[in-house]
């Protein structure tokens, strides 16, 4: 039996998309977040709870677009240009958000001026991953291997929704990994916003769901015909179950479950993007195949990934572990 | 220049953002492996004041790293967003050397970053230390992946042309990875990398001792940068030479344009050491020239016969005028390097290293002639591999993104907008931290918080001042 290597990178590349979702999912959360956190105390314990990680949550982008441009160069070549000014617009957004990490605390008179940067920045670029994403899905004119579509494509009421589900669902995970790490009424107020954040995600979700059956023939027979739709109706039934544990967990004053079951829900989600695509990289015309490099590059990439990729998580989840507990009045000392 | 050439945008917006970015990890890949140095040099001897000079730099490092993370994540995105053709069919080759590169370098600097900034005091020293040496082991190994990058552009190898337009990898990897100049452009880049360093360090303790010639943290950094100015300068020049002679040999053109020859010279060429090349008139004008120095320098014999760009079709000639003057600026500020170095050797030797104000002004104005020697010799390389992406293979108007002028001019705004604020005030902040003055007790990155007017000693830094009314 011989493994097809282009469906071992394309999982790869999915699991790096999760990471970063998930993992910068939260920082840009709180970033969303941080007008509705009190000056001062508030917002610095929100700040200093992802201050040590952020970094090595957002390599996970980069991992992402590399990763993609190494082993299915031609969907990279395509996507970029058919988003061009929502990848511009992301990228300039998470150069203010990146900054506004150190500049804050360079420069405490202008502190309000770097915590807007700091929110506005991680506004705009959950909202152009969201679009990317939604302009992905909706399909790409292609033609003779370049993007043959037009400027405003990628601007629809499709994407739009997309666009602000991706923003609650970082909110969302943003406001239960607070929950988590703060304590006292900064957390308080954390629980009041995973709450509404929660809500927000899984009506965006469910809209965008049933938006996607409207799309494409093939989207529609993915999940509601027979056989499919028995083993495709277990993605909404476990989001139901996920959910309802989810808001029972806030009530109840859960403080590390919320994050977790905040996690399922996007596995869930990717899990539900990924059975509607399969197997295509740029729908409707270009699949996994089409856009693979060949078969050497993929060998050497495996190579290094292998065993490099599990040290990664290893050390990243020390640097998690070196800084574990509450952020504090103390703060970490 | 035509702006309204989609070409040409998308060429000026990848030179604006890459250039920017550029500045940032020349400096950080020096700077870090300094504060490796300076921590490895506390734990082992136990003074404090290694102690205090590597948290002085660690706060700028703080600064200059957030900026070059920011800025680089913007190049990650670049070749899909501009040179949409390119990276479909260079793809195959570089991806997963860029690949790579964020397997090996950037999870481990940004992974041990935060432990290196904040964690002195959760890990203990040895561990923290550990995390110093990951981070300046992972901007080292980013320069290895991406100079094989460019330099696999400049001299491909290893490769082979498929069907679809592709290049793709050949049966060795390592005929691509350690492709021709490979091994010239990383030695001289990461020497560039640390000399800039040096000068930026040594720019800092010069303007301290110039305030107070008895500060005995800025007399360490001096020192410590002029001994790697005096011993560096020169491997330097050593290296560009050789990287030099490698260029002649594999992109003969880019060499002419360098040495502005524009017609050949079959009994020795000349050295111009000033004039304003004139592609049109095919001359330089204005020209100082030293007869057969050119030949001398590049062929070891004052008589070798060497092609000029008459040789070349018109079409294949990069802009002389720009790649003349860059490696001019490049060349002179290596020599002033070297200058700064030996005068600094002069001065020890007379006892005089703290005590001579002109060398102290000489090294303060020299300070960021490393970063505009980079940019020099980058734009040198860049501009002289012209008009191609893939050397010989792949023209530049060939690669571009489907995408129309305004687009291209709009985000070109926007990104000169944004950088020129963002990395201004950047910059502003870093010379701050600059100008304070190293001192004993130097606080660490959690611990610089607040303004002046605060109560010293015991103020709260990011990481701690939770819990603390914010000064709004």
């Amino acid at each position: 039996m011989s493994i097809d290597l282009t469906i071992v990178w394309a999982f790869i590349i999915a699991i790096a998309v999760f990471a970063y979702v998930v993992m910068d999912g939260f920082d840009l959360g709180i970033g969303i977040l941080f007008p509705a956190l009190k000056v001062g105390e508030g917002r610095n314990r929100a700040m200093n709870s992802i201050a040590p990680v952020w970094d090595g949550n957002e390599t996970w982008l980069v991992m992402g677009g590399g990763g993609l441009l190494a082993a299915f160069p031609l969907a990279y070549a395509i996507i970029l240009p058919a988003t061009y000014p929502l990848v511009i617009a992301m990228l300039l957004g998470l150069v203010f958000r990146g900054v506004a990490f150190e500049f804050r605390w360079r420069d405490p008179r202008h502190r309000a001026f770097w915590d807007l940067a700091f929110s506005g920045g991680s506004l705009v670029a959950a909202l152009s991953q969201g679009m990317i994403l939604g302009a992905i899905l909706q399909g790409i004119e292609v033609s003779n291997r370049a993007y043959a579509g037009s400027w405003w494509d990628w601007l629809t009421p499709y994407t739009l929704l997309t666009g602000l589900g991706t923003v609650a669902g970082y909110a969302l995970l943003g406001a239960c990994w607070l929950v988590w790490k703060l304590e006292g009424e900064v957390q308080a107020k954390a629980y009041r916003l995973a709450t509404r954040a929660g809500i927000a995600t899984l009506v965006l979700m469910a809209a965008v769901s049933f938006y996607n059956l409207a799309l494409f023939a093939d989207y529609r027979a993915r999940w509601l015909e027979m056989p499919n739709i028995l083993f495709a109706s277990q993605v909404p039934l476990l989001t139901a179950i996920i959910a309802f544990l989810l808001f029972y967990g806030l009530r109840k004053r859960w403080e590390m479950a919320p994050f977790l079951l905040a996690l399922a829900l996007f596995l869930l989600g990717m899990a539900g993007l990924g059975l509607t695509i399969w197997p295509n990289v740029v729908p409707p015309s270009v699949t996994i195949w089409d856009a693979a490099a060949p078969h050497r590059s993929q060998v050497f990439m495996l190579i290094g990934a292998v065993p490099i990729l599990p040290l990664i998580l290893a050390y990243t989840g020390w640097s998690y572990y070196v800084f574990r507990g509450k952020v504090g009045a103390e703060g970490y000392h | 220049m035509d702006f309204a050439d989609p070409l040409m945008l998308a060429r000026l917006q990848f030179a604006f953002t890459v250039s920017f970015h550029f500045i940032f990890p020349s400096f950080s890949i020096g700077l870090a492996s300094y504060l490796a140095v300076l921590e490895g040099l506390w734990l082992k001897t136990g003074k404090p004041l290694y102690l205090d000079l590597f948290k002085y730099w660690l706060k700028i490092f703080a600064v200059a790293f957030a900026m070059g993370v920011v800025s680089g994540i913007v190049m990650s995105y670049q070749f899909g967003t501009n040179w949409a053709v390119f990276s479909d069919k260079a793809g195959p080759v570089i991806g997963p050397l860029m690949a790579y590169e964020v397997l090996t370098a950037f999870f481990l600097e940004a992974g041990f970053l935060g432990v290196m900034l904040f964690g002195m005091n959760r890990v203990g020293r040895k561990l923290h230390f550990v995390a110093t040496l990951m981070v300046a082991a992972g901007t080292a190994v980013s320069a290895f992946w991406i100079l094989s990058v460019n330099s696999w552009m400049q001299t491909p190898a290893g490769y082979e042309l498929g069907a679809n337009g592709q290049f793709l990898p050949g049966p060795s990897w390592a005929a691509v990875i350690f492709n021709p100049s490979f091994p010239y452009r990383l030695v001289h880049t990461v020497i560039a990398a640390y000399l800039t360093t040096a000068f930026a360090v040594g720019g800092v303790g010069a303007w301290h001792l110039l305030k107070d010639r008895d500060n005995a943290h800025a007399r360490k950094m001096f020192s410590m940068a002029m001994w790697m100015a005096a011993l560096v300068a020169p491997v330097q020049i050593l290296a560009g030479d050789q990287h030099g002679l490698n260029t002649l040999e594999h992109q003969p053109v880019k060499i002419m344009a360098m040495e502005g020859h524009f017609e050949s010279h079959p009994d020795g060429a000349p050295l111009y050491l000033f004039g304003l090349p004139n592609q049109r008139e095919k001359r330089v004008d204005y020209a100082i020239a030293i007869p057969h120095l050119g030949s001398l320098i590049l062929k070891h014999d004052p008589h070798a016969p060497m092609a000029g760009l008459d040789t070349v079709p018109a079409q294949d000639v990069p802009p002389v005028a720009v790649v003349f003057w860059s490696f001019r600026i490049m060349v002179g500020l290596g020599f002033a390097m070297l200058g700064v170095g030996l005068w600094s050797l002069l001065a020890r030797w007379r006892g005089r290293l703290y005590r001579w104000p002109w060398l102290h002004r000489a090294a303060l104005a020299m300070g960021p002639s490393g970063f505009v020697a980079v940019i020099a010799g980058w734009v040198t390389t860049e501009v002289g591999r012209q008009p191609f992406t893939v050397y010989g293979l792949l023209r530049t108007a060939a690669s571009a993104s489907p995408l129309q002028a305004p687009a291209l001019a709009a985000s070109l705004l926007a990104f000169v907008l944004v950088y020129f604020a963002v990395f201004g005030i950047g910059t502003w902040y870093i010379l701050k931290l600059m100008s304070g003055s190293p001192h004993p007790g130097e606080k660490g990155v959690a611990a610089t918080e607040e303004g002046p007017i605060r109560t010293a000693g015991i103020v709260p830094g990011p990481a701690q001042r939770v819990g603390e009314e914010d000064g709004q």
